[in-house]
């Protein structure tokens, strides 16, 4: 399973947009590149991203091969109440890759 | 007397070369200062600098095979003295070398191979175990041939293009190669995520990308030809501290 790092702030005060933070370790390799034998190195790429808020999706995201290495993103969410964080990547074999962490809403 | 005074200029002059051979003829400055802000920003963010992946994984395989042995923070200041010399080699290695060393002698596993995602994992865990210390290799006594042949090296033109490492990171420090501003090729932050290769890449790695540019034939990575350019070089950085893991164009 491809190494991840999430941020989520451990508690909030509710109404507050949180920022979150999501990377996850992936080549994006983009079909375009040549190896050294001159033949064609295949796409390999993360194709969607998704991130749940108490079980609600709150941020998709569907990749294309442009994308640079290690996807990364970061934005907020509107702190409503005490939940899981869920994170969820899926590449181009279906290979699922997931990240969890609670955010405490006072 | 009216030759000895210009004699003994001369002789004071060779003996001041002499002394001056020893010390660095630029003061240090590292990669990152060459750096747009925002690749200096990616490397200061904790979070977002992507070669901390690979911190990662090295924490990872320094917690399934070394930590049983190595105590927890005992490695600090470990990375910062590489290259060093090995009694029982007989050679200076690398923290490369010394990893695949302990791995063969005492774990009876495999070496990695260079560039393979777990060696550059436990260098990038070593290396950031060191960050924010300077470098303090060891120069003199058994490692002074290997640092001379390292020294030779920068200083010996190759390629196509007939460059040496000091035509450029020590003759040509902040002019343009196009777009792009030289720096003095320090080694400190080493291994590096390179925004190039979208990944992380070795020293060794970066030499034979260097000695390719110039369009010489690249030596091997872990050849005793490179850890002894990587002694030098990081002799030249004495004075830097190290910053591992490091983002570089």
């Amino acid at each position: 399973m491809p190494n991840t790092r999430i941020k989520v702030p451990a508690t909030a005060k509710a109404g507050d947009a949180v920022p979150i933070r999501a990377i996850i370790q992936h080549p994006m390799e983009n079909g375009f590149r040549v190896n050294s034998q001159g033949t064609t190195i295949p796409v390999e790429i993360i194709t969607d991203f998704v991130c749940t808020y108490d079980g609600q999706e709150v941020f998709r995201v569907k990749l294309e091969p442009g994308l640079s290495a290690n996807p990364y993103f970061e934005f907020f969410l509107e702190a409503t109440k005490s939940g899981p964080v869920d994170f969820w990547w899926k590449d181009q074999d279906g290979t699922e890759t997931t990240a969890s962490a609670p955010l405490e809403v006072t | 007397m009216k030759l000895l005074g210009p004699l003994i200029a001369i002789t004071l002059a060779f003996g001041a070369a002499a002394v001056f051979a020893e010390t660095n003829p630029l003061p240090p400055k590292s990669g990152y200062d060459f750096l747009t802000p925002e690749n200096q920003a990616l490397q200061d963010d904790e979070f977002a600098n992507p070669g901390m992946l690979w911190v990662e994984t090295g924490a990872r395989l320094w917690g399934e095979n070394c930590a049983s042995c190595h105590a927890e923070g005992s490695m600090r200041g470990v990375a910062a003295r590489y290259p060093q010399w090995d009694e029982k080699l007989g050679r200076v290695i690398n923290l490369e070398q010394r990893i695949n060393d302990e791995r063969q002698t005492r774990l009876g596993l495999d070496p990695l191979p260079y560039e393979s995602e777990d060696l550059l994992g436990l260098t990038a865990y070593l290396g950031n175990q060191s960050r924010g210390l300077p470098i303090a290799v060891t120069v003199d006594g058994p490692a002074a041939a290997s640092f001379e042949r390292g020294r030779n090296f920068f200083y010996t033109r190759r390629g196509q293009l007939d460059l040496s490492c000091a035509s450029c990171h020590e003759q040509h420090v902040g002019d343009h190669l196009r777009a792009e501003t030289i720096s003095q090729g320090q080694i400190n932050g080493f291994p590096i995520y390179r925004v190039l290769w979208q990944t992380m890449g070795s020293t060794h790695r970066m030499f034979a990308w260097c000695n390719e540019a110039v369009r010489a034939e690249p030596y091997a990575p872990g050849s005793q030809e490179y850890v002894d350019l990587e002694l030098f070089e990081r002799w030249r950085g004495m004075g830097l501290v190290v910053e591992t893991p490091a983002v570089r164009r």
